[in-house]
């Protein structure tokens, strides 16, 4: 009876511990000005992208060539396009396609980048080969890697999921894989080893929870990274085809129009500052406070 | 350091062999037949045929591939099928304008930024630091080509004090040649000098924290002959690795801000024969910045071992 109620104690108290971690996590997080700032600046992005559907009634796609390039009105909050759209239906719009796609890069890259890097981190044999492919990978600059995987599949949103996932998984795998390498080397791992204990286990079990940390902090940059290459292959023509509004063809549709409606240039290019800017914001943050080795000098 | 150098250039083999792995199948991860995706709907199959023949698609893939990569050791990248000349050619035709433009957004890029980064370092949380800091991290969130749009926005068509679109050659007079890169460069190489300012800054605080600095100052030396000559110089190694690191996707943006500013470089040459499914200029093309981006780094690499003796003996 009295051991069973020590252990309900110590459950209880365990809890508590966890909660107060938690607590202490939150408070340090949001005490840093510049992440409390773009956890703002995402939510109020994301909360905007889910809702649009819901709270704007004017469709992206409806033509109105009477109304062409108008300047923004309380009608037309961001004026209309060179087809008469109204454009802050298409921002809105597109700002769900440009989180799409970052969210999906992101979660993408993190499952092959973390697998590709744990294993090249505990085999060595694998080591060589998995990273030398990387290398080879990293010695394309992103953006132009991404339009030639794109001339060749086709421009559409899955071909630039897949384009930005190639590119950008070796990152992840580097990340991991050092992160991977030093927590090999620790004691216990050794330990387990000589226990018997079998790779995968390992692996996944005792290896992986120790790189979350900086995977996550690299995900928020990479989700950051493909928002931007995504609206450089829409604007350059290789990435999301008109008349689906992304911020990048709608970049693209302002620059044939730039002498006569800035509106169309400065809302969706204001759209990609913020939520870039929100995304590096929080991922500064987090890596302040996961990655304490890292930690960008004040 | 002869070993060093024989060392680092062997390295260099597995992965040129991944990278020409990768350009070879970007032909063959099309969905469908390639030569009759690049001919377009209109082809008859007697000219997808030839195509085919012509190109050796309809051989062994391995096969191609050898036979790919020995034509590209004699020198032959393929030819343009849309503008039916050799790519090299097409390349370097391209080449002068993005040359210029890189080295005009690298030179804006260094001659801002570290100036500022060395400035941010000494005044440390300072109200100047905050600021440039501030500055650098707004800089890193605005991509380039949209920079580019913003200036053309402001300086082009509000105050129009500068060109906003084309290109004159160096023939036309350095004046005007310079003149028309402004305001690509600085759309180029702003994200650059953030990075640089922010390296810069970051590298130069490990440095003044350092045993020596204090000694120096113990001395009695002027604290500007402690900024430039002890700290700058010994914080110059990351700076550099930055600096050579961000060249390869120098180059690249160059590819965008050039659609931008209607600049008709490598990366209108790439743009246009996207649109024409021009396959062998962009397996070229890819091919060549990829190679000279492994170059540069390997330079840089080299350049290391002089600024730096000690990583002559170093565990690579």
């Amino acid at each position: 009876m009295s051991q069973e109620h020590s252990m309900n104690d110590l459950s209880i108290i365990k809890k508590q511990m966890k909660q107060k971690q938690r607590t202490l996590f939150r408070k340090k997080f949001f005490s840093n000005k510049l992440a409390l700032t773009g956890t703002i600046i995402m939510s109020v992005i994301i909360m905007f992208a889910i809702l649009t559907p819901l709270i704007i009634s004017t469709s992206p796609y409806t033509l109105d060539t009477a109304n062409r390039l108008l300047p923004p009105s309380a009608e037309h909050l961001f004026g209309t396009d060179n087809y008469g759209r109204d454009l802050f239906s298409r921002v809105m719009y597109g700002a769900r396609v440009s989180l799409v796609i970052g969210f999906s890069v992101a979660l993408l890259t993190s499952i092959f980048g973390t697998i590709v890097g744990l294993y090249a981190a505990y085999f060595k044999k694998l080591d060589s080969l998995l990273m030398r492919t990387s290398d080879g990978l990293m010695a394309f600059p992103a953006i132009l890697l991404a339009i030639a995987i794109m001339a060749s599949l086709g421009a559409n949103l899955a071909n630039v999921i897949i384009a930005l996932t190639i590119v950008f998984t070796p990152l992840v795998a580097r990340t991991i894989r050092s992160s991977a390498l030093i927590v090999k080397e620790q004691t216990y791992v050794e330990a387990l080893r000589a226990q018997g204990a079998n790779s995968t286990r390992i692996i996944w079990s005792n290896i992986f929870p120790n790189v979350i940390s900086p995977l996550i902090v690299q995900a928020t940059f990479i989700f950051a990274d493909a928002i931007i290459v995504e609206a450089a292959l829409s604007f350059l023509g290789a990435g999301i085809p008109a008349p689906e509004p992304s911020w990048g063809n709608l970049l693209y549709d302002g620059k044939t129009v730039i002498f006569n409606a800035w509106w169309m240039t400065i809302f969706p290019g204001i759209a990609i500052m913020l939520t870039v800017l929100g995304l590096n914001l929080f991922g500064d943050g987090l890596r302040d406070l996961l990655d304490p080795h890292n930690k960008s000098k004040k | 350091m002869l070993n060093f150098i024989l060392k680092r250039i062997l390295s260099l083999i597995p992965v040129l062999f991944v990278v020409s792995v990768v350009v070879f199948l970007l032909v063959h991860i099309t969905p469908g037949d390639p030569a009759s995706v690049m001919l377009g709907p209109e082809a008859s199959p007697q000219e997808v045929a030839k195509l085919q023949e012509e190109l050796g698609l309809n051989r062994p893939i391995l096969e191609q591939y050898v036979t790919w990569v020995g034509d590209i050791f004699k020198g032959d990248l393929g030819t343009s099928l849309f503008m039916k000349q050799p790519v090299l050619t097409a390349f370097l035709e391209h080449l002068g304008p993005t040359f210029s433009l890189a080295i005009m957004a690298q030179l804006f890029a260094i001659v801002l930024a570290i100036p500022l980064g060395v400035l941010s370092a000494k005044f440390r949380g300072s109200i100047l630091d905050q600021t440039f800091m501030g500055i650098s991290l707004v800089g890193i969130s605005v991509p380039s080509f949209l920079l580019g749009l913003f200036l053309i926005l402001l300086f082009g068509v509000e105050l129009r004090w500068l060109p906003v679109a084309g290109y004159k050659p160096l023939e036309a007079g350095l004046d005007v040649h310079i003149r028309y890169l402004i305001l690509p460069a600085i759309a180029l190489g702003s994200m650059q000098a953030a990075l640089i300012a922010r390296m810069t800054r970051s590298s130069m605080l490990d440095v003044l924290s350092a045993n020596f600095i204090k000694t120096a100052r113990a001395k009695g030396v002027k604290e500007f002959i402690i900024t430039m000559k002890h700290s700058l110089r010994n914080a110059f190694i990351p700076i550099l690795t930055i600096i050579g690191q961000t060249f390869g996707t120098l180059v690249a943006g160059a590819a965008v801000v050039e659609t931008v500013f209607n600049i008709p470089g490598i990366g209108q040459l790439i743009i246009n024969s996207v649109e024409r499914r021009d396959f062998e200029v962009i397996q070229g093309v890819v091919l060549l910045i990829a190679v000279s981006y492994v170059t540069i780094n390997l330079v840089i690499d080299l350049l290391y071992g002089i600024v730096d003796p000690r990583l002559r003996v170093g565990k690579r």
